[in-house]
């Protein structure tokens, strides 16, 4: 691997990446309460379910949107390639997360069965779609896309659901399952409590398998990431970091540090995500068959000019996002207090 | 059906009705901030009240607004992937800004306002508030920015030949600041406050006509209307200037809106009529020397006709006719509104005038259309040019994308968006049919204080 020098475009790799593991990480906790909803029957427990992500749960979807924009200003190739290949793909992302979106704010407005059902219902299916989709657009990236000589995605929808990228998918709901119910129990208290901590072992053990199984598979199956290992091996450390951090939510547990094991959680998903960033490297896009056409941080790139500009955006905005998304985190921490004003 | 019209008209559709809310959040926001610092200044309960009220139907607004806002956002790459490429370096830093900026502001802060009343101080809250309505505002910043820089680009050069040519920023402030970005984003903004108002003064006027929840009618009136009346004027005034600048920028697109077809001195102004595309001609009611006066502050000047232009470089007259005389004739209907609403308040007998109270509860449409027929009449204003004058529509098309999947996209959103919209609807009348609570009248938390002696203003 050619050893990564600071310019631009670099950065722009990191950033970029930076913003898309913040999204997993914080709107990841908020899709797996989603996934989990439906598991309790109890209305209670389900609007304690939606207040616990109620406050923050928009701000981190920005993270998406903020990821996005930044892809478009810094590869804006990779922004087109991607997204008109995988059209459909995305276009079903666009209506789950949509439909995620309204429940919240719908659901609890008013008190028919009906009415709360329909909602509960495009709440969990929203959150486990996005999250398998997104999942799935990763695997892909991983595995590599057929791309042509002018940088056009030369696949088809049909052809993005190999079993692979499926397998990844499958991962991810696991993964934000996991964190989600971390969450939760993080934020609730009594009975519900209780279940979340319960669920969150499910989902941890759901989810070592699932690794186990990506992880066999990527280096079985997936033979450029197989090669960059050998070629790296201190990329094991990563990812020995990432088991260590899984393997110590448990422990957490144990102890009844609900904080740390969420912390620990974070670590998996931030671990994960460098593994993925690190194998990628200096692709954004890896192409399959033909490596030759592949987009990578330089044939992709928008100008230095764009770059260093953008450059100064993110170092004025960045810190005062930083701050009032902590300050408000703060606010609002403990545990689920319902007053009027709640969904 | 190809791709080229089915994306336009999923672009078209997607972002019109997008377009629905976040006038109404950013006006919304104004109202907010002077009602929480009414309440701050005066003490008065019923302005706590206010606040409450407003605040739930804004987090509905904003709601659905965020939910259509990110299909926006990859809708370029998607469907407009061509176009993606050519200008990412340039349009992409704006909406990264956006977001950096604007989103993180506004969803952050949000929180604070929706769920902090009994978490947070007073001062903490109206600054969140405060937050809140800057970052919406931020928003409109940058997607204008974006967009004027489609109509009238500057601060870039071309690199690159064919098909890998594309704009590179060479001066980032004069991309920012180009020609008609300060005009759009004025009247975009008025816009916006008067979608907010005219809402606030629906409602209340409802409240009047059935006699109900009259103090807190009488409270949002009052507000509301000195907002509405404000902006409608400043609306007129910026929408002239902004079509002197389309007159300076776009000369075909004026002609366009006008149904001018020959380059005559002393141009007559349009005030109603049709176009008759087939002969060129325009029958119409009109102003003789008006466009020549409003164009050029002179009576005599000739305004640039559609002659000068070849056919393949003109837009659509028709379409731009009707938007762009339906965004006028909306407007000055809610400048009309707003001064008799004033006027009849002032004399004190608004409550007494029925036939306006009904008025005013039609009036939310007014801003609605106006905004709708402005970004219509702007865009289709804007063809042939997808960035004017150096790319044309079809060549931004993605490459990959294919008419059958764009049907199937198009549909699925149509569904999903009719479902929205009547829930909103349906929401929002229910919201309103219960009215404020009395609870409401009472702060609690931290931000509970001692009763005052007066319940109204
Ligand atoms: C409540 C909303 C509203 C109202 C009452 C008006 N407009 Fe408007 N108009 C808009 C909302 C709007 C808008 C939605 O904000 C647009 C679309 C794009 C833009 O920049 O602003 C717009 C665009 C727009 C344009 C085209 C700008 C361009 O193509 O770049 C012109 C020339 C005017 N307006 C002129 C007027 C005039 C002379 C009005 C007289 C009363 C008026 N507008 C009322
Ligand atoms: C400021 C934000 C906006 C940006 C950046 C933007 C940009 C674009 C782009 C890229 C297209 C596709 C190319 C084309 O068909 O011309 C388009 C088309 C269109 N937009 Fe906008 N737009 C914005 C706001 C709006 C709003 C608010 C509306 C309506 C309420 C609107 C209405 C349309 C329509 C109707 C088309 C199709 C035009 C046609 O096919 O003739 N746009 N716009
Ligand atoms: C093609 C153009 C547009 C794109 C790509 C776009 C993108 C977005 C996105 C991604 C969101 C969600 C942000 C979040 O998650 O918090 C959003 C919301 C919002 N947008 Fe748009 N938008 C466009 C047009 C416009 C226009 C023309 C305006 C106003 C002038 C506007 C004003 C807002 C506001 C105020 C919000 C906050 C939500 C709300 O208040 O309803 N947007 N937009």
């Amino acid at each position: 691997m050619n050893v990564p020098h600071l310019d631009l475009n670099t950065i722009w790799f990191a950033l970029v990446g930076v913003l898309f593991t913040g999204y997993a990480m914080l709107d990841g906790f908020d899709l797996g309460i989603g996934a989990l909803h439906l598991f309790t029957k109890d209305d209670a427990e389900r609007r304690v379910m939606l207040n616990a992500i109620g406050p923050v749960w928009d701000g981190n979807e920005v993270w998406l949107v903020t990821g996005g924009g930044a892809l478009f200003a810094a590869f804006p190739n990779v922004y087109a390639t991607v997204f008109s290949g995988f059209y459909l793909a995305f276009m079903l992302l666009l209506a789950s997360l949509i439909f995620r979106a309204v429940a919240i704010e719908f659901r609890s407005k008013q008190p028919m069965y009906w009415w709360r059902q329909t909602w509960d219902i495009s709440f969990a299916a929203g959150s486990v779609l996005s999250s398998l989709l997104i999942g799935v657009a990763l695997g892909n990236l991983a595995w590599g896309i057929p791309i042509d000589e002018r940088g056009e995605f030369a696949g088809s929808f049909l052809g993005l659901l190999k079993p692979y990228p499926l397998l990844i998918g499958i991962t991810t709901v696991a993964l934000f399952m996991m964190h989600g119910a971390i969450y939760g129990a993080m934020k609730t208290e009594g009975h519900l409590h209780h279940k979340l901590r319960r669920w969150a072992m499910n989902c941890i053990i759901a989810f070592v398998i699932c690794a186990v199984t990506t992880t066999m598979a990527t280096l079985l199956y997936v033979p450029h990431i197989a090669a960059r290992v050998r070629e790296n091996p201190w990329l094991f450390s990563i990812a020995l970091a990432n088991m260590l951090a899984i393997a110590n939510i448990p422990r957490e547990f144990h102890y009844r540090r609900d904080w740390l094991a969420f912390l620990s959680s974070c670590g998996a998903i931030i671990t994960l995500m460098l593994l993925f960033g690190v194998n990628q490297f200096p692709n954004l896009v890896y192409s399959q068959p033909d490596p030759a056409h592949s987009l990578t941080i330089y044939n992709a790139a928008s100008s230095q000019k764009t770059l260093g500009i953008m450059l100064i955006i993110a170092i004025i905005g960045i810190p005062i996002v930083l701050a009032y998304t902590v300050s408000i985190y703060w606010i609002f921490r403990g545990k689920v207090k319902m007053d009027r004003m709640s969904y | 059906m190809d791709v080229l019209t089915l994306s336009r008209i999923q672009f078209g559709g997607t972002i019109a009705f997008h377009y629905l809310y976040p006038p109404l959040s950013i006006g919304l926001g104004v109202l907010l901030v002077i009602m929480e610092g009414l309440w701050l200044r005066t003490g008065l309960p019923i302005y706590h009240q206010l606040a409450r009220f407003w605040t739930k139907v804004f987090a509905l607004t904003f709601a659905i607004g965020v939910a259509t806002g990110i299909v926006m956002e990859f809708e370029f790459g998607t469907n407009w992937a061509a176009y993606s490429r050519f200008v990412g370096d340039v349009f992409g830093s704006a909406l990264a800004a956006e977001g950096i900026f604007a989103f993180f502001l506004e969803s952050g802060f949000l929180a604070l306002l929706l769920f902090g009343w009994d978490r947070v101080g007073r001062k903490l809250h109206f600054f969140a508030t405060c937050m809140v309505c800057l970052g919406a505002h931020f928003s409109a910043v940058w997607i204008v920015v974006a967009n004027s820089w489609m109509q009238t680009p500057a601060g870039y050069h071309i690199v690159g030949e064919g098909l890998h040519a594309r704009a590179e920023i060479t001066d980032f402030w004069a991309l920012v600041f180009n020609p008609s970005m300060l005009e759009r984003l004025s009247h975009t903004l008025c816009g916006a406050w008067q979608a907010g108002a005219f809402l606030a003064i629906s409602v209340s006027a409802w409240y009047l006509l059935r006699q109900k929840h009259q103090a807190f009618a009488h409270a949002t009136l009052r507000v509301a209307l000195a907002v509405a009346l404000v902006a409608s004027f400043l609306q007129l005034a910026t929408g002239h200037i902004s079509a002197q600048g389309v007159g300076k920028n776009q000369p075909a697109k004026l002609a366009a809106f006008e149904g001018l077809y020959e380059t005559v001195s002393n141009t007559p102004l349009v005030l109603i009529g049709w176009v008759d595309e087939k002969n060129e001609t325009t029958h119409a009611l009109m102003l003789p020397s008006g466009l020549s006066f409003l164009d050029h502050n002179d009576f005599h000047t000739p305004v640039t006709g559609l002659d000068q232009f070849k056919p393949e470089d003109r837009p659509p007259v028709t379409p731009c006719f009707i938007f762009f005389h339906g965004m006028v004739f909306a407007g000055m209907a809610t400048i009309l509104i707003a001064l008799l609403g004033c006027f009849y308040w002032w004399r004190g007998t608004l409550d007494q005038t029925r036939w306006l109270l009904w008025v005013l509860v039609f009036s939310v449409l007014g801003p609605q259309i106006a905004n709708q027929c402005g970004w219509f009449a702007a865009e289709v204003g804007r063809q042939p040019w997808l960035v004017y004058g150096l790319m044309r529509t079809p060549a931004g098309l993605s490459a990959v994308v294919q008419a059958n999947v764009v049907l199937a996209s198009l549909i699925l959103f149509s569904f999903i968006y009719f479902l929205l919209f009547a829930v909103f609807i349906y929401l929002l009348n229910d919201k309103i049919q219960h009215g404020p609570h009395d609870e409401d009248l009472i702060p609690t938390g931290k931000l509970a204080l001692p009763t005052p002696d007066r319940l109204t203003p």
